[in-house]
């Protein structure tokens, strides 16, 4: 419950159109003041003179990996990736050992966070127990405890009477079901996209209609029962040609994807190397340019980073073998400065959109705006600063990026949560 | 001799020229195996392993063979788990093996990629003796040292291969290898094992045996696995056999110096029938043959005088 000037910043806030630069004064936590020359010269200062200062951005699509896998990830570390990468808030997903399928798994979730003392942590609850989408969770009692969602994630809900009455129940209590495309009939024991890519080197395919016909029929289950969807991690120009389909029809659909899904494509896979090996896998130029029209003509609502730390040893194997999964939390804002705004694929206010109001409004969260008496979270940019990935260590406990070497434009340089800095110049401040 | 990689990985990222150097090395080893003493001194003092994660005979033996007949000593490891179940991880066991000064290591597994992971953790020479579903160069090498033995040379020859092409290594290192050579390449098989975007190799793709087989200067069959069947890519091997079987009748529609090859081991009365596969268009057994000649060339080369030389 801090309190703090940031003076001088171009401030941005897509929700009000705000784009001018302002002084703005957090104060116990929570936005007081946005104007001209605020004075107040006791005050702790921040100078944001030549940075933009947006609202605190929301990655509505990670994986802290505790409980169960500590040695991937904690929470904690997670955290300091988060803050790093200049996120503000995270929504973590229920991928783990044990699942979040119970009041007691969310409370230990936010007890770590609450201890962690970072940045804020919200987590999703399974809609299914232990992801087996055989018997739904309390999802009453999930959403007391505190989750923000509901989703089985990488275990998709392969029966469909499963997820029309998953969907139709979770929303009597306000909360989305956030699926993970994938029929896994079609992509049995797929590797990377089936194509050229697949096939000149030999690994087995995952075929682009294994997300698309979970999308159209999580799209159809939707338009018949009213319950909201969000389709996580979309990354084929099918996904978005059904999506633009679904809203142009009116239906209460939302759908983020990963920045790996707009940067590479399959035929840029360094062969074998499974840092490049993440589920849905990277598909090919004309996925790519889809994503990237589909951000742009707002199909895609939401860029959130699907981070998924595995530690070397388990990625160090055949490519059949290796987890699926990258990092993204420390190098979602690089990637999307450099490769949408500074590509001139989206605004600079459109990507902020995508990174923090639309997350916000989404899931329901606070945030995503910077208005009086709104939470006092913020992140700033320098849209100049040119840096390399990997030259300095990663926060996250896992190293598994296919961005190493990547010379990108853009950064975050300061983190900001209900007004106490946690992360400046890229260095972490603990409480 | 056009030679310098420490590698042979694949034939996809090979010259023509790298190729040829092969053959002619291969044409230069044919006599040692004729000789009253079969041995060459080409690798006296090296050590050659043989890592299979996959049970072969005929690849394994060749190998075997090839690198002894040249004066190496030879070291087999056969490990039936692989990490898929959960043994010691690749990278452990090659470094263990490495640990004992091994030159040069020929590797096969059953997951693509492998021989390109190991050769980034190791010092010594990797021979990729098949991986998954990609390459197995050294069959692809003997199938062009054969063709050019009995045609002379490979330019603007048309080859058919045919049947599991989807999770075939001896037609992608075929591919890869007659095309670079200047041969034109069909693929026939079911649609269910025609891989997505593979014309985009540069190949033909058809479902009819019966069009290609007049046309056609080379007739290769690959082996198809049973397996394949529970996963409903197709039906019966009696189908299968129908559609895409060699049987005399269909010899009789080929050109009268057509080249009948499999790279083994057959399914008699499944890909071929007897008759064709015992007839004098088959090359098979010299494939076998040629196997060994090969196989001491690319061990010379990667590992022995040709690359320091």
């Amino acid at each position: 419950m801090s309190t703090l000037l940031i003076k001088n910043g171009r401030v941005i806030d897509p929700s009000q159109k705000i784009d001018e630069v302002l002084d703005l004064l957090i104060e116990k936590g929570v936005i007081q003041k946005i104007a001209k020359n605020i004075q107040a010269d006791s005050l702790p200062t921040l100078d944001a003179k030549g940075l933009v200062v947006a609202p605190g951005f929301i990655d509505i699509h990670v994986h802290l990996r505790e409980p169960g896998f500590e040695h991937k990830e904690t929470i904690l570390t997670g955290m300091k990736s988060a803050a790093k990468g200049g996120f503000t808030a995270v929504c973590c997903m229920p991928n783990t050992q044990p699942a979040i399928d119970e009041p007691g798994t969310v409370g230990f979730v936010l007890a770590k966070a609450r201890e962690g003392n970072l940045i804020r942590v919200y987590p999703i609850g399974a809609a299914t127990m232990a992801r087996e989408g055989k018997v739904m969770t309390e999802i009453g009692q999930l959403k007391k405890a505190g989750v923000v969602a509901i989703s089985d994630d990488g275990a998709p809900i392969a029966d469909a009477y499963m997820m029309r009455r998953v969907m139709e129940y979770a929303n009597m209590f306000g909360l989305k079901v956030i699926d993970h495309c994938e029929d896994k009939a079609l992509s049995q024991e797929g590797v990377m996209n089936e194509g050229y890519a697949s096939t000149s080197c030999g690994l087995k395919g995952i075929p682009s209609i294994s997300e698309e016909v979970m999308v159209a029929r999580d799209i159809l289950i939707s338009q018949y029962t009213g319950a909201p969807l969000h389709l996580a991690h979309v990354s084929t120009a099918g996904s978005v040609e059904l999506i633009r389909w679904a809203k142009k029809s009116g239906i209460s659909v939302t759908a983020e994807t990963a920045p790996h899904y707009f940067v590479i494509s399959d035929e840029e896979i360094t062969p074998y190397r499974t840092e490049f090996k993440m589920n849905p896998p990277l598909g090919t130029r004309k996925d790519v340019e889809a994503i990237r029209e589909g951000l742009k003509d707002g199909a895609i609502d939401v860029i959130a980073t699907d981070h998924a730390p595995h530690q070397e040893v388990e990625k160090e194997v055949e490519f059949d073998v290796a987890p699926f999964g990258i990092l993204g939390l420390e190098t979602s804002v690089g990637l999307g400065l450099h490769h949408l705004v500074h590509a001139g694929v989206l605004t600079l206010s459109q990507w902020i959109e995508k990174m923090s109001v639309k997350p916000a409004q989404i899931l329901n969260l606070p945030g995503g705006k910077l208005s009086v008496g709104s939470i006092g979270d913020v992140t700033i940019l320098d849209l100049e600063k040119e840096w390399k990935v990997g030259e300095e260590l990663f926060e996250s406990k896992s190293k598994n990026s296919p961005f190493y070497g990547r010379e990108l434009k853009g950064k975050a340089v300061a983190t900001v949560v209900a007004g106490r800095v946690v992360m400046r110049d890229g260095k972490i401040e603990e409480p | 001799m056009d030679w310098h990689r420490k590698h042979l990985l694949g034939l996809e990222d090979l010259s023509p020229e790298e190729i040829v150097s092969i053959l002619d090395t291969a044409e230069s080893f044919k006599d040692i195996s004729i000789r009253p003493i079969k041995k060459a001194p080409a690798l006296r003092g090296k050590t050659v392993a043989t890592l299979f994660y996959e049970p072969s005979t005929r690849t394994r033996t060749s190998f075997e063979l090839a690198a002894k007949r040249l004066s190496a000593d030879t070291l087999n490891v056969t490990i039936a788990a692989s990490s898929v179940v959960k043994g010691e991880s690749l990278k452990d066991t090659v470094r263990n093996l490495e640990a004992l000064k091994i030159d040069c290591m020929i590797v096969r597994h059953e997951c693509s990629g492998v021989p390109h992971l190991i050769s980034r953790y190791l010092e010594a020479s990797v021979v990729n003796a098949g991986d998954g579903s990609h390459e197995h160069p050294t069959q692809a090498l003997v199938d062009l040292f054969t063709i050019r033995q009995k045609r002379g040379s490979l330019t603007g020859l048309k080859a058919t291969i045919v049947g599991d092409i989807l999770h075939s290594r001896v037609a992608r290192s075929n591919i890869f290898g007659m095309l670079r050579m200047g041969m034109k390449v069909h693929l026939v098989g079911p649609q269910t094992l025609i891989p997505r975007g593979v014309e985009r190799l540069g190949v033909t793709v058809s479902n009819s045996l019966d069009d290609a087989i007049p046309q056609s200067d080379v007739l290769m069959f690959l082996r198809i696995q049973s397996e394949r069947q529970k996963k409903n890519l197709f039906p019966s091997l009696r189908e299968y056999s129908e559609l895409f079987g060699m049987t005399r009748g269909r010899l009789q529609k080929a050109k009268s110096d057509v080249l009948i090859m499999h790279p083994g081991p057959i399914n008699r009365g499944v890909e071929l029938a007897s008759e064709v596969a015992d007839s004098p268009r088959s090359v098979i057994l010299d494939q076998v043959t040629n196997g060994l000649a090969v196989r001491m060339a690319v061990l010379f080369l990667v590992a022995g005088g040709g690359r320091e030389g």
